[in-house]
């Protein structure tokens, strides 16, 4: 069942286009992996599908609903949840209240504290620490955690690993597998480490220069086809495997 | 001296009132409203309007007049501050200067040019007092004042901190784009803090009213002593902006003993004070100064830190 379908999207900084005509669909339980250069245009087509970036032209369906005029407040209400990059949490207020928040303005659903706590653990025993004082693998923890307390039909996950230690991402791996498992959420993942993409992604799409260059399943497209459009190197031809 | 000292503190109440709005605009909408002080002397002209028109007792005058300043500010926020946001840094400071000279001239057309006060319809309150022991004389306004301005900052750090309001609140202050992103109407977080601050700013209107003349110009004045108490408390804490109030009138209350001038002269001196003493505590940390020097810590940075930062280490 295809739950978020993007049509032909463009989105731009002034006079720069970043997401030119950009199609994607993303079934449930499906993890999409989002792959491609600095500057290739995958945060702003994120900002984009949250709602805090305009979008020029285009159109985003939610589970066949049309989104693109919502709010972002409105779109996470309906079910598009967005882990920004940066984690973007608020630090001077505590684990507890940062998940509190979304959970009670965010969609109804099976969600609560109590599971967020068991699907992540690490966080039951910060819940009264302020997550400024947190350290990088912990924010993105209460970053996840205060995504799914919203209860997504599509998590948007930018930049997952960026800045964590390679323990921090095994861990945060393991915690995103297990959610994986439950297979009732569409992922949209970008992760700059191209093996740990293709491993974890059920399909993949590369941008190039705001366009998608290459679209397909990971062990079918190989790592050469892959890192090849992620330099541009197989330029004119886009490929669908 | 004491005798100074105990009215400069109750008088601190009142301004804690009115300046508790201001920096709540500024704090979560960042939004500094040049009309605030006409906004109370509209609240406070709106409460005389219920008494002797309506014929509404006083207190019941206040009580009915705080909603309706409430969604006066909802729909300024709605209509005209959000908007003007929108324009960059200086468009909200002429927009709200301009506001305030509307609200002025049309108080002076609704309501004339003579001074009043609700001190006469609320009986002798307006010079009833308690003897203390050392010849010390509380005034009961000033006293219920001060006990109203503790118990509204109070129950409003309650809100803010217990709530879901609260927490909107506070998520739209620290990331408005954040808290869009968990769900937070942030637009409609920021109507909540207008509606709040112009009420609060109504309450203090009706209570300067009570122990004062009041004219359709009168804004401006009390706008200045609300940001002088804002300053002198730090923008952003509410016990803060009480204790600012409470320093602004003391200050203004030993002024006062020394000549009439005095009272609005000592206030304004203290404000200056304050904020050179802030400049210069600034300046040093920045460039090491005299902190570095005594080999002070460096103040937690954590408070400074946007939340957009990426952090670079785990």
């Amino acid at each position: 069942m295809t739950m978020l379908a993007v049509n032909n999207l463009v989105a731009g900084h002034g006079l720069l286009t970043a997401v030119r005509d950009v199609s994607l669909r993303v079934h449930t339980g499906e993890v999409l992996g989002v792959i491609g250069a600095n500057g290739a245009g995958k945060t702003t087509l994120f900002r984009t599908l949250a709602g805090v970036h305009p979008a020029t032209s285009g159109t985003i369906l939610l589970d066949g609903e049309d989104v693109s005029a919502l709010s972002p407040s409105r779109r996470v209400a309906s079910g598009i949840a967005m882990v920004p990059e940066g984690r973007r949490l608020f630090v001077d207020m505590t684990v507890r209240e940062n998940l509190q928040i979304a959970g009670e303005n965010g969609r109804a659903g099976p969600w609560t504290l109590e599971s967020v706590l068991d699907a992540l653990p690490s966080l039951l025993p910060l819940l009264k620490v302020l997550t400024g004082g947190l350290s990088g693998g912990q924010r993105q923890a209460v970053a996840i955690g205060r995504a799914l307390m919203s209860n997504p039909r599509v998590l948007l996950l930018d930049e997952v690993s960026l800045g964590l230690s390679p323990v921090a991402i095994e861990g945060l791996y393991e915690q995103l597998a297990g959610l994986k498992a439950r297979g009732d959420t569409a992922m949209v993942v970008v992760e700059q480490d191209l093996d740990r993409a293709m491993q974890f992604s059920d399909r993949v799409v590369c941008m190039l220069e705001g366009h998608i260059a290459l679209e397909g399943l990971p062990q079918v497209l190989g790592k050469q086809a892959i890192t090849d459009a992620y330099f541009g190197l197989a330029q004119g031809d886009i490929a669908y495997a | 001296m004491l005798d100074a000292l105990i009215q400069g503190i109750l008088l601190g109440g009142y301004y804690a009132i009115l300046a508790a709005g201001l920096s709540l605009m500024f704090g979560v909408v960042r939004f500094i409203n040049l009309a605030h002080g006409d906004l109370a002397i509209l609240g406070a002209y709106l409460v005389l309007f219920a008494v002797e028109v309506l014929g509404l007792s006083p207190w019941v005058a206040v009580a009915a007049v705080l909603p309706v300043m409430a969604l006066l500010g909802w729909v300024l926020q709605a209509t005209l501050f959000a908007r003007t946001i929108k324009g960059g840094f200086l468009l909200p400071l002429l927009t709200t200067f301009g506001l305030g000279a509307v609200l002025q001239n049309g108080m002076f057309g609704l309501f004339g040019s003579d001074a009043k006060s609700l001190g006469n319809h609320i009986g002798n309150l307006s010079w009833a007092s308690w003897q203390l022991p050392f010849g010390i004389t509380l005034g009961q306004l000033p006293v219920i004042t001060f006990a109203v301005a503790v118990a509204v900052l109070g129950s409003l750090q309650l809100v803010l901190s217990f709530s879901k309001l609260g927490r909107a609140i506070r998520a739209t202050a620290s990331d408005p784009e954040a808290a869009e992103l968990s769900g937070i109407d942030a637009r409609a977080v920021h109507r909540a803090a207008a509606a709040i601050a112009t009420a609060l700013a109504g309450l203090a209107g009706a209570f300067l009213a009570m122990r004062a003349l009041i004219s359709p110009y009168a804004g401006p004045t009390q706008l200045i002593f609300a940001f002088e108490a804002v300053v002198i408390g730090g923008i952003g804490s509410l016990w803060g902006t009480l204790i600012g109030g409470i320093v602004l009138g003391v200050a203004q209350s030993f002024g006062a003993t020394i000549s009439a001038q005095g009272f609005q002269l000592a206030g304004h001196l203290v404000f200056l004070g304050v904020l050179a003493a802030r400049l210069y505590l600034a300046h040093g940390r920045n460039h090491g100064g005299w902190r570095a020097a005594l080999r002070l810590p460096r103040r937690a940075p954590s408070a400074q830190i946007p939340s957009t930062v990426t952090e670079g280490q785990p």
